[in-house]
């Protein structure tokens, strides 16, 4: 039963962990210093609920019975703990394939508008996520969830605004952020395909209905791509999975190796 | 062609003020932008509770150097502060 808690909280810290990373890149990079500011802030949003969730993956993998606790993490690391696990452990020590964010959230930078078109799908889908997970009978997601609503709901502010801006904006921002759109699609649909560990907390009452997310998702994208000039995109497109089983693309071995560097090169080591 | 942002001169209003105060200034394309520009760049140290955003070129400025002729005759016109009147013996507090 908590092995699946543990898989569900792990998919929600890793997608926000990853997500931002990537935003994170962008600081200093910015094309406008205001916006750079802006995502930096939304890059330590993101983190900050990363944290929240890995100490409760960190105290739900600690409070597995030995036999279970050997099974669930591959990566060697692991193997030979000797302390409880904490929020770093989980964060600088786990290899790909422990990880279970959704392909989308490891997708490189791109230019301006493929940054949004991916914060823009996942914005929205987060709302709707901890919307519905404030009432989940798991106190400590929901208390999480509460908190974590706010800075979505700005997220998801933010990145609508900027795709009803560059789409109905200039020829050439139409064009790119069509073109962005369009290729971070087939990313969009795995948000919205149960895992086991998804499928096991709706059942118990703890986890989100992905269905009913899915559909007041398709209502807002499709609403916020109809004020930016943008095509509709197709419902039943062919979507990318295999992230929140642990099947990424390259993309996520690169961000591991520059997230994780200086931990694996001098363990323990503190600013 | 100037490709610059318009500027906007930003004004916050913190929780224990009763006014907007002129904090600084920032780029932005339009007037819902601006404001979020001040609350990322602002308010991220919960710095205030609201935010007013004016276009730059909005903003009439007086001169400087017209200075002596503005301010300074108001240099020996004591009577204009109110230190003149006889209070009442029972108002002790003002």
């Amino acid at each position: 039963m908590s092995i699946n808690k543990l898989k569900y909280v792990l998919q929600h810290a890793d997608n926000a962990l990853i997500m931002g990373h990537r935003i994170s890149e962008w600081c200093g990079h910015g094309p406008i210093l205001e916006q750079d500011i802006a995502l930096t802030n939304t890059a330590l949003d993101h983190l900050g609920q990363a944290r929240s969730l890995y100490q409760y993956a960190a105290d739900l993998y600690n409070g597995l019975p030995d036999a279970e606790k050997a099974d669930f993490f591959s990566s060697p690391v692991f193997a030979g703990l000797q302390t409880p696990v904490t929020e770093d452990t989980l964060a600088y020590l786990r290899d790909g394939w422990d990880f279970r964010n959704v392909l989308l959230a490891e997708q490189g930078n791109g230019d301006w508008a493929y940054t949004i078109a991916r914060s823009f799908l996942y914005d929205n889908y987060t709302v709707l996520l901890y919307t519905a997970l404030q009432q989940s009978n798991d106190e400590r997601l929901a208390a999480i969830a509460e908190k974590s609503l706010k800075e979505a709901l700005y997220h998801r502010k933010w990145s609508s605004e900027w795709v009803i801006r560059l789409g109905d904006g200039t020829e050439e921002s139409h064009a790119r952020m069509k073109e962005a759109m369009e290729e971070r699609w087939s990313f969009a649909g795995e948000m919205f395909i149960g895992s086991e560990a998804d499928k096991a907390m709706l059942a118990e009452g703890a986890g989100a209905d992905l269905e009913a997310l899915k559909s007041q998702w398709s209502n807002r994208v499709n609403e916020v791509l109809t004020e930016a000039t943008l095509d509709l995109q197709p419902a039943d497109a062919w979507m990318q999975t295999g992230g929140k089983d642990g099947n990424h693309s390259e993309h996520l071995g690169y961000i591991l190796a520059e997230m994780q560097y200086m931990q694996r090169a001098y363990p323990g080591m503190e600013w | 062609m100037n490709n610059e942002w318009p500027l906007w001169e930003i004004f916050i209003r913190s929780k224990t003020g009763l006014d907007h105060k002129h904090v600084g200034s920032l780029h932005a394309v339009d007037a819902e932008m601006a404001i979020e520009n001040a609350r990322d760049v602002y308010t991220r140290r919960m710095e205030g509770v609201s935010i007013w955003a004016v276009e730059s070129k909005y903003i009439h400025a007086s001169n400087p150097d017209d200075a002596g002729e503005l301010y300074d005759p108001a240099n020996d016109k004591v009577y204009r502060h109110p230190t003149f009147y006889e209070l009442p013996i029972e108002l002790k507090h003002m």
